[in-house]
């Protein structure tokens, strides 16, 4: 069970230094991956899935943020601990990342065949010291494997001559250009407009059965994690509030957080859940006592005021950091 | 074709703004109080004589008109006789442009290389001491003028130390290579005169520096910004996220992007590179375009103010041209002409 | 960018709390301050702080000529004697004035061009106006401020006179980049759509909102037009002796380079300095006020 795990992200905190204060973001974030699976990160815009993320890949602007506390294990080696040198080659050969914006994610003045050559290049399979033109010949795979037309032509292209469809699909092809063991997709599409955002996770879900590789996908959007997660995360101002495979968490979301999400979906398009939980994500410079979620929540108790849920297994694969269970289950 | 449009558009607009410093130039050489005739021949020549060149002139006709006689003779390169030294201005220009341009081109080419190198340096070590360093000394280089700089390595290279030569273009004891460009550096390499090109060399080495070190400050200090804020940008990110090594992604990725705002300014660094000159001239007695300037700004030489005004004109535009096209070079969006809208 | 008319008091001092903070997080933006503050002081009260006030202008004292810096003479004396000092302290009254006097002729006709021409965009108005500016903005700064200051009388006057003429451009540039941005904004749409006044729209909508970075790029120019200004004196177009403009006393003092360093080097430093001080404090408000278009 542990052997297994590819990603383990254990008691993560991160906070940002900024104007009056230190915004404490991500507050004791738990979170595992194995091999093969596909995990969904689910919560409202600001909860702090890019911020986890991009730990992952210790690309978070330092300053202002800074790691507090916990540690990061790929493959049980903590990332947080790691020189450049062994960084580079874990994200080489381990990981890569989809950003929510196309648009910024590719260096405006390369080629798109010069910005997915160097992807290639440093993956996992790329290190076998590939000549020139198998790494093209990989790059004009990839494009085919994203579905786009003419990938010959459009290695010579600049970023600023495709679409966002396109661009979002060049990203996408980076990712999985080098057989790596984790992909990371950050909301893909969702600067894109909604037809082309439902070809891109139409494009998502496809390359995730095909391919065997790890995939962490983060929305706010539950229909697409259904469709393609195995299991799923549900994340609250910077803490994991439950966690359990996707059908059981649509059928018996616990948390109460979870409840008002499945409740809000009808209205999920794009505006957030902001109407469906009353109230808004906590300001994270002066953040709740207790549990972050208990000012919204219909259920609060005064325990709820004062301490920190943890994660309590409710059932094999099935956990919730809220006290209702806690206490049910000391209970019984 | 769409950059072949975007540099005919360049070159429509650069004459025009030609046309419009001609006018300007000559409204400046008209404001002077006093006749133009009689400053020509002096105090003591008699009046017929000045009524005689004012006709030659064309200072009795109508303002657009002499304006017109003006620009006619400018065009074929005859911009009168300058008072200062009695001779066809055009000839004075041809004497002491080549010293100008070399200073110049000099001066250009240490604050560009420095200042990119110097910048990229301190971003990449952001917030180390050796980005500390190079911050505070290129924030000085920035406010210090440059006569200053001038007059600290007069003082210091040149006198107290002794090191370097402080005045003119060669050591009296070399003979000049034979001129073919002008510039002395190049035309002793062409004729293969080791010794020449080095004592050139040498004379170049405190007033380019001076020249230089307030552009190349300014070079880094936009350098480090751009740099360190495409550091934050996604695409960065997103190549560090795909393994790619911190030296690679320096040399190949960043650099490039980076380099668009501080090429843009050299443009307008050269223009303040040729300003400085006039007083850095002066400083190390460089025979010059801008010091025979300045003489004549001094001596109201309008002629030859005019001329040097009108030539400093020209080489800013083709400068900013030459710029326009490095930078239509670097960044894909302008030289394939889909603006710098996005 | 947000035009807020309406501030309660708490809100309005918070604002101020936070800018402070921005400003200050920066310890360059406070030697900046504490720069310019010691200059003007020393400036407006060149009179009584110099030592020897009486030396600002034609005075002669050759027992005393010459000196290197010592107790009495901080800076040394020049070769007729008049204390450096006292002098500098006047020549900053002088470079102050120039970069005040400057900027006051230049920045009202600068912006209102620019805010015309960007509001304009497209038109005839806007070709005008910054086909205009490219002209001046073609010759080297420095050489068309020295040939107008050189065809007038050279004198202080005249080389502000100059400096302005050749400086408007730059407050024109910055403003039409900032008014043809801001017309397609929906606070300038909704003020067309209810009938307000071009004037009304120009000053009371556009312009407010050019306020931050005119103000950071005043602060910057007072620096840039007091160093044009002494290379000016220093060819002897500017500031004309006995008065003590810095520039001019540098030009003085490099004839007796290097035995006598001190007569042209400590001008020399007054000039870096006070430079030094508005740039400092210009990217100390540049940071403050977001304004990145400087």
């Amino acid at each position: 069970m542990e052997n297994d795990r590819l990603l383990d992200i254990r008691d993560l905190h991160v906070v940002f230094d900024v104007f009056g204060g230190t915004l404490k973001v991500l507050d004791g974030v738990d979170f595992t991956v194995r091999s093969g699976e596909k995990v969904g990160l689910v919560g409202e815009t600001g909860c702090g899935k890019t911020t986890t993320m991009k730990a992952v890949l210790r690309v978070l602007p330092m300053p202002p943020a800074r790691v507090t506390g916990g540690e990061i294990l790929f493959k049980g080696r903590d990332i947080l601990q790691m020189t450049s040198r062994e960084l580079g080659q874990v994200r080489g050969e381990g990981m890569a990342m989809i950003f929510q914006d196309p648009t910024a994610a590719l260096n405006p003045v390369f080629t798109i065949g010069k910005q997915l050559e160097a992807a290639v290049k440093y993956s996992a399979s790329g290190d076998k010291r590939l000549s020139g033109k198998e790494i093209r010949q990989r790059a004009v795979e990839a494009l085919k494997e994203v579905a786009l037309p003419d990938p010959e032509r459009l290695l010579k292209n600049y970023p600023f001559q495709l679409s966002g469809g396109m661009r979002q699909r060049v990203c996408i092809a980076m990712a999985v250009a080098g057989d790596r063991e984790l992909i990371i997709a950050d909301e893909p599409g969702t600067s894109l407009d909604v037809s082309i955002q439902d070809q891109i996770l139409r494009l998502l879900r496809r390359l995730a059965e095909e391919i065997n590789t790890s995939v962490i996908l983060i929305t706010h959007t539950l229909g697409v994690v259904r469709e393609i997660a195995d299991r799923v995360y549900v994340m609250y101002a910077g803490n994991m509030v439950e966690m359990a495979p996707t059908k059981e968490l649509f059928s018996r979301p616990l948390h109460p957080y979870t409840v008002g999400l499945m409740a809000a979906v009808p209205k999920l398009t794009g505006g957030g859940i902001a109407d469906g939980i009353p109230g808004r994500i906590p300001d994270y410079l002066n953040p709740p006592v207790g549990c972050r979620f208990h000012p919204r929540c219909e259920r609060a108790m005064p325990v709820c005021r004062t301490d920190k849920p943890r994660f309590v297994k409710v059932s094999e694969d099935h956990e919730v950091a809220c006290f209702l269970y806690s206490q049910e289950e000391e209970g019984t | 074709m769409g950059f072949a449009s975007f540099l005919g558009r360049r070159a429509v607009h650069s004459v025009f703004v030609l046309l419009g410093l001609s006018i300007l130039i000559f409204i400046i050489a008209r404001i002077m109080p006093g006749d133009p005739a009689r400053m020509a021949v002096g105090a003591r020549a008699p009046q017929w004589v000045v009524d005689n060149l004012r006709e030659q002139m064309h200072l009795n006709d109508p303002l657009y008109v002499q304006y017109v006689y003006w620009l006619r003779d400018a065009m074929r390169g005859d911009f009168g006789i300058s008072l200062v030294t009695r001779r066809p201005v055009a000839d004075d220009i041809r004497e002491f442009f080549p010293a100008t341009l070399e200073l110049a081109l000099f001066a250009g080419i240490i604050n560009g290389a420095g200042g990119i190198i110097l910048g990229a340096v301190s971003a990449w070590q952001k917030d180390k001491w050796v980005d500390n360093v190079v911050r505070i000394v290129s924030y000085l280089g920035v406010v210090t003028p440059s006569f200053v700089f001038a007059i600290l390595f007069l003082l210091l290279f040149g006198m107290a130390l002794d090191w370097m030569p402080t005045m003119g273009r060669l050591s009296a004891d070399i003979s000049k290579p034979p001129l073919i460009t002008g510039l002395l550096t190049v035309d002793s390499l062409l004729a293969g005169d080791f010794r020449a090109f080095f004592d050139a060399l040498w004379h170049l080495i405190l007033p380019g520096v001076a020249l230089a070190l307030g552009g190349m400050s300014q070079e880094a200090r936009i350098t480090r910004s751009t740099m360190s804020d495409n550091l934050t940008k996604d695409y960065i990110a997103a190549e560090r996220s795909l393994g790619i090594p911190g030296s690679v992604i320096m040399r190949s990725f960043l650099l490039k992007p980076s380099l668009i705002p501080t090429v843009s300014i050299l443009g307008l660094d050269f223009a303040a590179t040729l300003g400085n000159a006039f007083l850095v001239e002066l400083i190390f007695v460089w025979p010059g375009l801008s010091r025979y300037g300045i003489n004549a700004m001094l001596r109201k030489d309008l002629n030859a103010i005019s001329a040097v005004i009108l030539v400093l004109g020209v080489v800013f535009i083709i400068t900013n041209i030459a710029v326009d096209i490095v930078v239509a070079r670097l960044d894909p969006r302008i030289q394939l002409g889909a603006g710098r809208s996005e | 960018m947000v035009s807020a008319k309406v501030l309660g008091s708490a809100q309005r001092s918070e604002n101020l709390r936070r800018s402070w903070y921005k400003f200050s997080r920066n310890r360059l933006s406070l030697i900046g301050l504490f720069t310019v503050s010691l200059v003007v002081f020393l400036a407006v009260f060149a009179p009584v702080v110099a030592p020897y006030p009486q030396h600002a202008s034609a005075f002669v004292d050759f027992e005393n000529a010459s000196r290197p810096p010592c107790r009495t003479y901080p800076f040394g004396t020049d070769v007729v004697g008049r204390d450096i000092m006292s002098r500098i302290f006047f020549g900053f009254r002088f470079s102050l004035m120039m970069g005040v006097v400057v900027l006051s002729l230049v920045v009202p006709p600068g912006v209102i061009l620019g805010l015309v021409a960007g509001y304009y965009q497209g038109t005839w108005v806007d070709t005008v106006i910054m086909r205009t500016t490219d002209i001046f903005l073609a010759v080297p700064p420095l050489v068309l401020a020295l040939a107008i200051a050189s065809v007038l009388t050279p004198n202080l006057f005249n080389a502000m006179l100059a400096v302005s003429l050749m400086w408007w451009p730059w407050y024109c540039r910055l403003v039409y980049g900032l008014a043809s941005t801001l017309r397609h904004e929906f606070f300038v749409a909704s003020a067309e759509t209810i009938g307000a006044s071009r004037f009304h729209i120009l000053f009371r909508e556009i312009l407010p909102n050019c306020i931050s970075p005119i103000f950071t790029k005043m602060s910057l120019d007072m620096g840039w037009v007091i160093l044009i200004g002494s290379s000016l004196s220093f060819v002897g177009l500017g500031v004309q002796p006995p008065r003590p403009g810095l520039g001019t006393m540098v030009a003085d003092g490099s004839k007796y380079l290097p035995d006598q360093w001190w007569i042209a080097v400590f001008p020399a430093l007054a000039i870096v300095l006070v430079v030094l001080g508005f740039n400092l404090l210009g990217d100390g408000l540049r940071d403050m006020l977001g304004a990145e278009e400087v």
